[in-house]
């Protein structure tokens, strides 16, 4: 049951490279955060499949939850913070 | 019972990857919220389902305490997750980005 859990974290990593090129090049500022809100979400079940390989669950699931927390914070104050701002533009186009 | 654990934490990695790929490959910014808002609650919401059964199915008070605690986090990102969805989008939409369209495609 281990192993299983060892390649469904490799799994997961590599979907996080996935969503991690959405963050890098995406063309505006609100794609990059919907790449790293899908890469936070991700982190929230590889924690706990972390837990589990090394026997220590009562402990990495506060941490987990933590993190959810700090994902939806930072998701939630970055998009009222550029809400504000009429300079959301399409950066491949160079208008 | 490793047998349902491991087929659930499959379909919930099916999930997690049919999101991932629906990022990279739809062609618009309101469009690329739609894997991103349903997708990931759902991936999200079978794995946990299938890591709080794999530590409830050894009885003893510490497992389900811990197993009550995996589903806590999943009853939270259920609220939040659509939340911020839905402040993302509506970043966009006060900052005048306009949706995709197949005809401004083809005008190129």
């Amino acid at each position: 049951m281990i192993h299983i859990f060892i390649y469904s974290g490799v799994f997961l990593a590599l979907l996080m490279l996935l969503s991690l090129y959405r963050a890098v090049v995406g063309p505006t500022v609100l794609d990059r955060l919907v790449g790293v809100n899908a890469i936070g979400s991700k982190t929230t079940t590889l924690l706990i499949l972390i837990g589990l390989i090394y026997h220590r669950v009562d402990m990495f699931v506060d941490i987990a939850l933590a993190y959810a927390m700090l994902n939806f914070i930072a998701v939630l104050a970055a998009s009222r913070y550029f809400q504000k701002q009429k300079g959301l533009y399409d950066e491949r186009s160079n208008k | 019972m490793n047998i349902i654990v491991t087929i659930i934490l499959i379909s919930g990695l099916i999930f997690f990857a049919g999101g991932a790929i629906g990022i990279i490959r739809f062609p618009d910014f309101y469009s690329r919220l739609h894997p991103a808002g349903k997708l990931d609650t759902a991936g999200l919401a079978t794995t946990m389902g299938a890591l709080a059964l794999y530590t409830a199915s050894s009885f003893s008070t510490a497992s389900l305490i811990t197993a009550l605690k995996i589903i806590l986090i999943f009853v939270f990102v259920f609220i939040t997750s659509p939340t911020a969805t839905h402040a993302i989008i509506d970043a966009g939409v006060r900052s005048g980005l306009t949706p995709w369209r197949k005809e401004a495609e083809a005008d190129k």
